[in-house]
């Protein structure tokens, strides 16, 4: 009996949204007496930074300071619709329709500019400041906060625009299966270094190291957020989370966090992550989906280290210690066999 | 059994508080003083996302009677941050992202203040075995556990007390 170690891969192409498309995305934005600008979204933030990410993408394309904007989520009555926040889908899906409504938006706010400066909207550029001059001309400028004020008390004009994304639908064709399953697809690839207690049948991750190809990153922080969190999500479906004994039945055993295990911050090894960036022809400035697949990877590389620290075959997860010993039982019978 | 008048010290703040039998602390701070930065996760000690300190020592309140912190100096997130008790914390948990749904955030900070003030160098271990009674499912603890190193050694350089 002894602690012996083992290395596992995996590889992943996730792709961004969902298969076959048919899942739009709907985006308001208009400007108020202030100067700023309120992004209306039904999409939902579940805390992996999607209101950070639009507010990016917004300013952006407006071309104004990221502090003045403000998204508002998660109204599902009276948001503009979205299909929701799943299969990696809203930075890409929602993204794209903020960049649409900021483009309409941007182009009112130059019309109002221009109206101020006495110049073609055409002639203007933004500095990202909250100024807006003549191209080449920057003494000839006004600021946003100016032409908020001109377009509600001067010219009765609203600033606003409206976005919509969608992938079309696209049914496969029965007789020859062609068909465009994906808008974009993310890669990544994950190794993983185990040591396994022979004895006890406890299996210790001791390293993780990942590369991720997400496109660009519209923001890296969170993205290595979703990598380093996935890493733990991974290690806990890999090695503790299960709802058996209760499958087939309808009520799962464990129903507490007494009885569902789940690792803690001491089952969490150092997670290394490089992130490599091929921008997506179809995302917003190049922007893919980076949020289920990082727990893909992790399962998979953690059950292969494991087989191939003791030369086995396990196909299950979670490999607990039962798991583990079993397996080692099943290969000494065969040898003895 | 019968409600109950008992007295305590919330944030600073005496307070007198009708209780039904077998209410639990954490009924008392969030639905009658509405101090809803003490969460409900679990209800059953099993997450610490209801973490108090009663009396400076590290409670759940969702384990605890009302009726067992009569007299007690109860305190919240909030009178953390009324007192600016947390600045380093909150400081280090947003530079290392450590918060993404946020639901476990609160009793993470309540935790790792009540491990700081009594242990102003905690090594890693001992981070670890200090936010082992809280849970989240976001972040993979990993910056949490680094966001409360930092906060460790951002109190040490100056040279603050942690409380």
């Amino acid at each position: 009996m002894a602690k012996v170690r083992g290395t596992g891969f995996a590889a992943v192409n996730y792709p961004t949204g969902m298969h076959l498309g048919g899942d739009p995305t709907q985006s308001l934005i208009h400007m108020t007496p202030a100067g700023d600008f309120v992004c209306t979204m039904a999409s939902v933030d579940l805390g992996q930074g999607l209101r950070t990410v639009l507010a990016q993408i917004a300013a952006e394309t407006l071309g104004v300071p990221y502090e003045s904007i403000v998204v508002e989520t998660a109204d599902t009555d009276t948001g503009p619709h979205c299909t929701g926040t799943f299969a990696s889908r809203t930075t890409h899906r929602a993204g794209n329709a903020v960049v649409m409504a900021a483009a309409e938006a941007r182009k009112a706010m130059l019309e109002v500019a221009g109206e101020l400066l006495e110049a073609s909207p055409e002639d203007l550029e933004t500095d990202g400041a909250g100024n807006i001059h003549i191209k080449g001309v920057a003494e000839k400028s006004v600021s946003v906060g100016e032409v908020a004020g001109a377009a509600h008390f001067g010219y009765g004009k609203t600033i606003a625009g409206r976005g919509a994304y969608l992938k079309p639908p696209s049914p496969m064709d029965p007789e020859t299966g062609e068909c465009d399953p994906d808008s974009t697809q993310a890669h990544a690839c994950t190794v993983v270094e185990v040591e396994v207690d022979t004895e006890t049948g406890v299996v210790e991750v001791i390293d993780m190291k990942s590369v991720y190809e997400v496109g660009q990153q519209v923001n890296p922080d969170l993205v290595k957020g979703q990598i380093v969190g996935g890493s733990w999500m991974g290690i806990g479906h890999a090695l503790y989370e299960t709802t058996a004994p209760g499958y087939p039945a309808i009520d799962p055993a464990p129903v507490d966090f007494q009885n569902y295990l789940q690792p803690g911050a001491a089952e969490m090894p150092e997670v290394a992550c490089e992130v490599l960036e091929y921008p997506a022809e179809s995302g917003p400035y190049g922007g893919k989906g980076v949020g289920e697949m990082v727990t893909n990877g992790p399962i998979p590389a953690i059950v292969n280290a494991i087989n191939n620290a003791l030369d086995v075959r396990i196909t299950q997860i979670p490999v607990t210690p039962e798991v583990v010993l079993r397996a080692l039982d099943e290969k000494r019978a065969q040898a003895e066999g | 059994m019968e409600d109950k008048l008992i007295r305590l010290t919330v944030n600073g703040r005496d307070e007198a508080v009708v209780i039904r039998p077998l209410a639990t602390l954490q009924d008392v701070l969030r639905d009658t003083l509405e101090l809803t930065a003490v969460k409900s996760g679990c209800g059953q000690g099993g997450c610490g996302s209801c973490s108090v300190l009663v009396d400076g020592e590290l409670r759940l309140s969702c384990l605890t009677l009302a009726e067992r912190a009569e007299g007690a100096e109860v305190t919240t997130l909030e009178g953390l941050n009324e007192t600016n008790a947390i600045v380093p914390l909150q400081q280090a948990f947003v530079e290392n992202y450590a918060a993404q749904c946020g639901y476990c955030t609160a009793g993470m900070v309540v935790a790792a203040k009540a491990l700081l003030d009594r242990n102003p160098a905690p090594s890693r271990d001992e981070i670890v075995e200090g936010l082992s009674g809280n849970l989240c499912r976001c972040t993979g603890f990993a910056p949490i556990v680094r966001a409360v190193q930092q906060a460790a050694q951002a109190l040490s350089d100056t040279g603050e007390e942690a409380s």
